[in-house]
């Protein structure tokens, strides 16, 4: 592990847009290997975009996104090898539903190993019963609760040990015990692991208890408002009252 | 609320100076005869010297959303004559649902306001379609691409997964495939035997089951048959993975979707249907045998004889060949809608439609094509 400076991912003046329509415009931040990134926000403001752009899976209009001081876009010729450290658990786990839930874990496995079947079968093993999952390998997803498939993504993000973890959306649907349950896991992760970890959500409750960091994207301005640890940001007189508001529940612009 | 007693819902305008008060009486629930709200809004919109409108609803029996409705489209007539309304007589619960439904400003997009004239629709249209084919384009190069690297073996597909598409596309259609040419063969026969018998020519409905089965009617049929089956499945499916995020997650693992999802339907397609092909003309041609041996007066010898005389090999690969294009046309079609699908349910649905509305458009535009150069080339 290198003792460098250089920030994980950096973003420099991204502008997303959907044709002529921008949905975000010059974003400009860092995440620090080891951190815990939430990008937070109303709905529709452009979080789960930001998330597929700094996944690969869209163009950005304008801007650039850097891994480890390297630039991340599809024609770029690091683009296989950097996205090969990604795991991307999405909104509703997005398992291959012609698959059972071992064959998903174990499909990013064949892929890009070389482990003999038998190995490959015990990461699978391994990885389901630290989403809880031991024993139901040979379910196929439509026989699961929807936070089983969840927990099943997370099993698959985590197949090849990645080095940052995509969640959007983690406790959308999923109840408050399992919510916290999923938001522990996340921490475990982060410190075993000592993986990088970007978080869309719009959950109050899991943004204090596990981000380091919170980006606040604003529909209005259709930019960023900022980005520090959210409970320092309660205490801060220069935040913006959008995003007072936003951590409150709007219970700041009550009392005033 | 909650009153037994069913009158009349009734309004009446007391005008006093400046000021208007509506009065509201009866029950304005759902269902239940009421005056209309546009004589209403109309009736305030002829007042003048009104500077002031109040609502009485103190004779109001029963009511849900419906009276709601009625003030609300009352207050705006009044708003836009610049008329003051005033909703402080009203009861608390009515107040604060017309409060609440007059919060927020009604959205008018952009797209709405504009009304575009016929040139700039019919230029829209135009960049929406060149759209459309610069896609298929990226779609079409992306496959040529990846077809290479199915030859050399760098794409992963399952044998499992590929097997179960081979039994998907092949033997679960044979079924659908032989009972319908095997109508065909017997509907063309039937048509043949009425009319050659005319010219005590009954022998030669061999040949005309024969030729028409062979060179076309066995390829589109099945061709069509195999779009509304399985073209439209390819599309369901993979438009229903793509609106699941599954071929999102697909991608970020750096797997093709093309070469995952794609390649190997469009290979098992075209394996399938030379198969299907040649059943297709098996029971078209059993279809006329039927016909032949029992309302002609033909033997199963003579008829078998005939079509040996009458179809050539050329007639029966050329036949053949077609049906290749054709399951490309098809499983092309199916994956290109399915890949290209919107990200809501709706959408899956149309997907599947103009998947087959695709192939079967392009297996009859092929099939002409075909006629004319076969004719020129004169097999």
């Amino acid at each position: 592990m290198s003792m460098n400076q250089e920030p994980k991912i950096a973003v420099r003046d991204l502008t997303m847009a959907y044709g002529d329509f921008v949905v975000m415009r010059n974003l400009d931040f860092e995440i620090k290997k080891g951190e815990i990134q939430v990008i937070m926000g109303g709905s529709g403001c452009g979080k789960s975009t930001l998330l597929k752009h700094l996944v690969g899976l869209v163009v950005s209009h304008s801007g650039e996104i850097f891994y480890d001081g390297k630039r991340f876009a599809p024609d770029a010729s690091d683009f296989d090898s950097i996205s090969r450290q990604f795991g991307v658990l999405f909104q509703a786990g997005a398992l291959w539903s012609s698959m059972t839930l071992q064959e998903n874990v174990a499909f990013p496995l064949e892929q890009y190993t070389d482990l003999p079947a038998r190995e490959i079968a015990e990461l699978v093993d391994l990885k389901l019963s630290l989403v809880g999952l031991a024993g139901f390998g040979h379910r196929f997803p439509s026989e699961l609760s929807g936070g089983m498939r969840k927990r099943a993504g997370l099993a698959r993000a985590m197949a090849l040990d990645p080095e940052v973890l995509f969640f959007d959306e983690p406790s959308a649907g999923l109840d408050p015990l399992s919510s916290v349950r999923l938001d522990d896991l996340i921490l475990e992760l982060r410190d075993a692991l000592g993986a990088t970890v970007v978080v869309v959500t719009h959950e109050l409750a899991s943004i204090f208890s596990i981000a380091d960091r919170a980006l606040y994207l604003d529909v209005e301005t259709k930019t960023a408002l900022c980005n520090e640890d959210p409970k320092a940001l309660l205490d801060d007189p220069s935040t913006d009252p959008k995003v007072i508001e936003f951590l409150t529940r709007g219970a700041a612009s009550d009392k005033t | 609320m909650g009153s037994e007693s069913r009158d009349q819902a009734s309004i009446d305008f007391q005008i006093e100076g400046k000021s208007a008060v509506l009065v509201l009486s009866g029950t304005w629930i759902v269902g239940v005869p009421r005056p209309s709200p546009v004589d209403a809004s109309a009736r305030i919109k002829s007042i003048s010297g009104v500077e002031k409108l109040s609502f009485d609803l103190r004779a109001i029996s029963d009511w849900d959303s419906i009276l709601l409705v009625f003030l609300r489209k009352c207050y705006d007539a009044a708003v836009e004559q610049g008329i003051t309304v005033s909703t402080s007589d009203l009861p608390e619960g009515i107040r604060n649902l017309l409060t609440l439904s007059l919060a927020v400003p009604e959205q008018k997009s952009a797209e709405m306001d504009s009304e575009n004239d016929w040139f700039t629709r019919v230029g829209l249209q135009t960049l929406r379609i060149c759209g459309g084919l610069d896609d298929f384009f990226v779609f079409l190069g992306q496959f040529v691409i990846d077809c290479g690297a199915f030859v050399v073996g760098r794409a992963r597909i399952k044998l499992r997964d590929f097997l179960h598409l081979l039994h998907e596309t092949g033997g679960r259609a044979l079924p659908i495939v032989a009972l319908l040419n095997g109508l065909t063969g017997l509907i063309i026969a039937f048509i043949g035997v009425i009319q050659l018998q005319k010219f005590a020519a009954d022998l030669y409905v061999a040949d005309l089951v024969g030729l028409a089965t062979t060179r076309e009617l066995a390829a589109v049929i099945t061709g069509v048959i195999m779009a509304g089956r399985t073209g439209a499945a390819f599309a369901a499916q993979i438009g229903s993975m793509q609106v699941n995020e599954e071929v999102d997650a697909l991608q970020t693992f750096g797997v093709s979707p093309m070469q995952f999802l794609v390649l190997p339907r469009v290979y098992a397609l075209l394996l399938m249907m030379p198969l299907l092909c040649v059943f297709a003309n098996l029971f078209s041609m059993l279809g006329g045998y039927v016909v032949a041996v029992s309302i002609a007066d033909i033997s199963g010898i003579q008829y078998m004889n005939q079509l040996k005389e009458a179809v050539s090999l050329s007639d029966f690969f050329l036949g053949i060949f077609k049906s290749c294009v054709f399951g490309l046309i098809v499983a092309m079609a199916g994956c290109y809608r399915g890949l290209n699908c919107g990200r809501d349910a709706a959408s899956v649905g149309q997907a599947a439609t103009s998947a087959v509305v695709t192939a079967i458009t392009w297996i009859v535009i092929a099939d002409a094509i075909f006629a004319v150069i076969f004719q020129i080339i004169g097999i």
